[in-house]
């Protein structure tokens, strides 16, 4: 499905007539528009961002849950239940990395050991029947690492780990090629309603038609649930801080779980699906849906919690800390489903923190729901499952490489040395579909800039190739789409343009009045820097 | 895949590089092959076109493209192979199965494909990275518009892209303070230098010439606490820190940017070398070597900022120089690691000692080079070993930012070395010899 | 008799970072102490009078691998001249190929200092 070299994938145009409009391509929306996709219907899935998994999706604790410690008898409580098993045939159709590797939930003090007991009661209450209690001595020996004065710990098997932005492109790339269209940049600002029926979404670009609605809207999905009648729906973020750790340090190969109190889960140590090592998170409500900062009360916080778990973590470890936002709604379970005063309108949302986990589950129930209501769900023939990643070359053997640089020697070029992602892989992502656009698209494709360097080395690098496959100029590159741009301007902006005060934050437009801008352009869209050669 | 055979392969074509794989050649290696990952030879300097290189090697002053020029010079001179635009993943020591008894690294580029290249000796050269927001956690936001001082200075000179135009510097080190002068050149606004030590990071030549002549202002004890900005920076939010280095509630001030520069640190670059099994010092955060700058593993050389970070690149070269030079002759078989080190210990105000082991006593005379904690004014730089006084050297001036060498001499080392054995019965195998510094006028 | 006071200066000549104490009298040098060789005396007494420095910057370049070259002036120009120096240097344009050496502007902005390429930068290969 890759396009060929220098064709860039634009903007979609905008879709006039649908089925169904899929508000919001986070992990849920995407998922919902693959499940879709495998019945005779025109599906749009329309996001106001510059990429899918640009919310709560791309910012978690990476883990997919068993359901063990949900509250027995919700719907969220069934349908992560159900969605844990749904995983490993998921994984391997949209070839997603995932890794069973288990949770320890380690008990401290007396009274959380006493905890234990009733916690694996809850477990199997919520149909999770593998749960198993296991001393001080086998902990220790399975995790070294783990507090020594740790009491004993309830062993849950099928918890695991994926990535949570490969799973969302993945569920998206499956979704185009079977037909959904994907409309970025694009805000769904008012839903149109004649006679207490959905008629269609009128968007910042223009109206789409439709009859049925599903509001996968995460963190905004109240806005559209208020305009449906839910007027009390509130999301507010809960926002939730996290320390990542270098690859270099492998402290656990299990997620290793704090016993949760009334208030939180609490602060868990987890390896990534990358090999890296992730704690976290807080959980504050903040007021502001956009925010994401850490703050160093934040920060401290989990460390002091990951310690508590994990003695030998080291704020000197990390690479990187970032915070993530949860779309907690004031409902008190899942809101997935049609609504009483407006037919054509579904609800998907108040998914809070297990979206990664019970976006099958959620996606299948979603088309049962429009079953129920009317909608003819025909599949289509033409239906593929099946997803190929873009190839990893840090992955593979060293004959695999040979045979690989052989076939396209782009893999040959290593632009990121700490994630070893070769020029190829960044090339690929630009030309799959949905393309990176930014670099931040590219990083959570191909892992470049993910590593010990944090874009040190590759960034010089990613830009030229994101340039040259795009057929931009450099200066107009955004790190997370417009509002991000990586450079104020060509070297020498600064010395030959008009003296005036720019406002801050505000880029100056892509190359204006540079002595440079000939040379970027020319350069950089005939492909000259990359394979520049000097004998 | 491909395999070649070569006496000598060095890998990294910076300043250590160039210098190991020229110096390599001279002293008899047939076959010296230098791997470099970009596009040309250089490393760094390419992109440091200020002045101040070379003064002590070349005894004129350089800019560092023109300091990289004369060895690129002396290797095509030498008839060295180069390798470029070619990643080394991984280095397989000798004594491996696979490849003994030669060392192996497993290469790419567009060309050769995965490309092996078996050495008898090998040079690591590979430099070292910055240190970056998340190492030192940053609170805020993760806005466009923070970039380490050296990427920032890679895209000004090399790739002709401006990062921004009001600039907040974190860290005064040599390259914060030059990518000051920088930015203030080419038409940016660099509003402060804010440095969490109570002293500057970097050399005093830098603070005048970067700082002084540009009336940019460096807030010595002060960090950044907060950067704002969604989409990109739109300021950061600097405070006072206590003794603890801690921020000091109610002095944040803010200060309106659109780009904050990283220059807080260097670390060496030793993830091959972690993944060959070779021994890191935990201070240097660079390979233990002695003072062949022979790593833990005897057919493995390391030089230049990979071994510890250094001050000028003059004595880049010169270390890099007996690195190539012994492993040329171990590539002849010459040179084997001596069984009875010493160690070479850090003392009084001194951080680290490089290098850290010592084995050839009586043969020739060593350079050893070393950071001190605190600067101090007339002190006396000594080694002793046990309670002998081997070396003693008085200086003006020792601080942080630059690096203190001392010579040690072999007789005076052989002298008390038998002292020590042969009169006080002492094990060659547990001496250590203390490097430290010494106030003028104590003895 | 004319009025004695002492300035001091860091002399920036080499890394040492010496810092020097210049006697001045009626406004002009007359006895510098504190350097550990004679540059950082004459370093210092200039210093005082006019400082001057080596400027090092890019200019623009077509045709070349890279899209600039790096430049410095072959001799220190008044610290005063630096922005001016900038200024004229922005509104060069060379042609690679480049030798190290070579002559990009013969007097720049007026100091009579000629400013040289400080590297060679060959033509792009695909003779874009």
């Amino acid at each position: 499905m890759s396009l060929g070299r220098n064709e860039v994938v634009d903007l979609q145009p905008l879709v006039k007539e649908a089925d169904v409009v899929i508000v919001g391509a986070g992990v849920v929306g995407c998922a919902i528009a693959r499940e879709l996709s495998r019945y005779d219907l025109e599906v749009v899935l329309v996001d106001r961002e510059s990429d899918v998994g640009s919310g709560a999706s791309k910012a978690n604790s990476a883990i997919v849950h068993t359901g063990f410690d949900a509250h027995p008898g919700t719907l969220e409580s069934q349908l992560v239940v159900k969605a844990n098993w749904l995983f490993d045939d998921l994984a391997r159709e949209l070839d997603v990395p995932f890794k069973r590797v288990g949770a320890l939930l380690v008990a401290v003090t007396e009274e959380e050991k006493e905890k234990l007991d009733q916690l694996k009661a809850t477990g199997e209450a919520n149909g999770v029947h593998d749960l198993k209690i296991i001393g001080r001595d086998e902990l220790l020996a399975w995790e070294p690492a783990v507090n020594p004065s740790a009491l004993g710990a309830l062993w849950i098997p099928r918890e695991s780990l994926t990535c949570p932005f490969t799973l969302t492109i993945a569920y998206a790339e499956n979704a185009i090629a079977n037909g959904v269209k994907l409309l970025l940049e694009t805000e769904v600002e008012e839903i149109m309603v004649a006679r207490g029926e959905v008629r269609g979404v009128r968007t910042n670009r223009g109206t789409i038609n439709c009859r049925w609605v599903i509001n996968a809207g995460g963190l905004y999905s109240d806005r559209l649930a208020q305009q449906a009648g839910l007027a009390d729906f509130r999301v507010t973020p809960r926002k939730g801080e996290f320390w990542v750790l270098d690859k270099a340090v492998r402290l656990v190969e299990h997620i290793i779980l704090p016993v949760p109190t009334p208030i939180s889960k609490g602060i868990l140590v987890t390896p990534t699906i990358d090999g890296n090592t992730l704690m976290g998170p807080t959980a504050d409500n903040i007021e502001d849906k956009e925010e994401r900062a850490v703050t160093a009360a934040g920060l401290a916080k989990v460390l002091e919690g990951a310690r508590k778990l994990v003695p030998g973590i080291h704020p000197s470890q990390a690479i990187a800390q970032f915070a993530g936002v949860r779309a907690a709604g004031n409902a008190p379970d899942y809101l997935v489903g049609p609504v009483a005063n407006l037919k054509g309108f579904i609800n998907a949302c108040n998914i809070r923190s297990t979206g990664v986990t019970s976006s099958p589950a959620v996606a299948q129930l979603v088309a049962e729901v429009l079953a129920e209501q009317g909608v003819s769900l025909q599949p289509k023939p033409s239906f593929n499952p099946y997803r190929q990643g873009i190839q990893r070359f840090a992955e593979l053997s060293w004959s695999e490489r040979a045979a690989l640089i052989n076939k396209d020697p782009a893999y040959g070029r290593v632009v990121c040395r700490c994630e070893t992602v070769t020029e190829a892989e960044v090339v690929a992502a630009l030309h799959r579909n949905p393309p990176a656009r930014t670099l931040d698209g590219i990083k959570r494709r191909t892992r470049a800039g993910m590593g010990r360097c944090q874009g040190g080395f590759c960034t010089p690098r990613v830009v030229q190739i994101m340039a040259r496959e795009m057929g931009v100029a450099p200066t107009s590159l955004t790190k997370k789409g417009s509002g991000s741009e990586l450079f104020v301007g060509a070297s020498k902006c600064l010395l030959t343009e008009q003296p005036k005060k720019e406002t801050i934050g505000k880029a100056t437009p892509a190359s204006a009045g540079s002595p440079l801008s000939d040379y970027h352009s020319a350069h950089y869209r005939q492909g000259t820097l990359a394979s520049k050669e000097v004998g | 895949m491909e395999t070649v055979q070569v006496d000598v392969a060095v890998v990294g074509g910076g300043p250590a590089g160039l210098a190991a794989a020229w110096k390599a050649r001279e002293a008899g290696a047939e076959r010296v092959m230098l791997v470099e990952r970009d596009f040309e030879l250089g490393g760094i300097l390419q992109q440091c076109i200020h002045p101040g290189f070379g003064l002590r090697y070349f005894k004129e002053e350089l800019t560092g493209p023109e300091y990289a020029e004369r060895f690129i010079a002396r290797i095509r001179e030498a008839g060295i192979e180069v390798k470029l635009n070619t990643m080394v993943l991984e280095i397989i020591p000798s004594g491996a199965p696979s490849v003994a008894p030669e060392c192996a690294l497993m290469c790419v580029n567009r060309q050769d494909g995965v490309l092996s290249i078996r050495a008898k000796a090998v040079v690591l050269a590979m430099g070292c990275r910055e240190r970056t927001r998340g190492a030192i956690a940053i609170p805020g936001e993760r806005p466009a518009g923070i970039y380490t001082a050296g990427t920032a200075q890679r895209l000004i000179n090399m790739e002709g892209l401006m990062p921004g135009r009001q600039v907040v510097i974190l860290g005064s080190g040599d390259i914060g303070l030059i990518m000051a002068r920088r930015l203030t050149l080419e038409g940016a606004e660099v509003k402060a230098v804010v440095e969490i030590m109570p002293r500057p990071g970097g050399l005093e030549r830098n603070l005048v010439q970067c700082l002084h002549d540009f009336d940019i202002p460096l807030l010595l004890r002060h960090t950044v606490v907060e950067v704002h900005g969604r989409q990109r920076v739109e300021g950061v939010t600097i405070a006072a820190v206590d003794e603890n280095s801690k921020p000091v509630a109610g002095t944040e001030q803010f200060i309106a940017c659109d780009t904050l520069l990283l220059s807080v640190g260097l670390i060496p670059e030793v993830e091959l070398c972690r993944g060959a099994g070779i021994e890191i010092h935990p201070v240097t955060g660079g390979p233990v070597v002695n003072e062949w700058r022979q790593t833990s593993m005897p057919s493995i050389f390391a030089c230049g900022n990979l071994l510890h970070v250094h001050d000028l690149v003059d004595n880049v070269t010169r270390e890099a120089e007996i690195a190539g030079r012994e492993a040329a002759r171990y590539s002849r078989g010459e040179l084997r690691a001596k069984p009875e080190a010493i160690a070479m210990v850090p003392g009084r105000n001194v951080r680290y000692v490089v290098p850290q082991f010592i084995s050839a006593w009586g043969e020739e005379e060593v350079q050893v080079y070393f950071r001190v904690v605190e600067t101090e004014e007339d002190v006396y730089v000594v080694a002793k070993l046990g309670e002998q006084l081997v070396a003693r050297k008085r200086q003006m001036r020792v601080q942080p930012p630059e690096m203190v060498s001392l010579r040690l001499r072999p007789q005076a080392m052989v002298e008390s070395l038998r002292k020590l054995v042969e009169l006080k019965g002492i094990s060659a195998k547990d001496l250590v010899c203390r490097i430290e510094v010494e106030p003028h006028g104590q003895n | 008799m004319a009025k004695t006071e002492t300035k001091a200066v860091i002399c920036v000549a080499c890394p040492l970072g010496c810092h020097v104490q210049v006697t001045m009298e009626g406004g002009r040098p007359v006895k510098a102490l504190g350097a550990q060789c004679r540059k950082g005396l004459e370093y210092a007494t200039q210093e005082i009078q006019d400082p001057v420095r080596v400027l090092a910057t890019t200019v623009p370049v077509t045709g070349g691998i890279l899209p600039l070259l790096p430049v410095r002036t072959e001799g220190p120009v008044p610290r005063r001249m630096l922005r001016a120096c900038m200024l004229a240097l922005a509104q060069c344009r060379v042609q690679a190929p480049v030798r190290a050496g070579q002559v990009i502007l013969e007097n720049v902005a007026g100091t009579g200092v000629r400013v040289i390429a400080s590297r060679d930068l060959p033509r792009l290969s695909s003779g874009l």
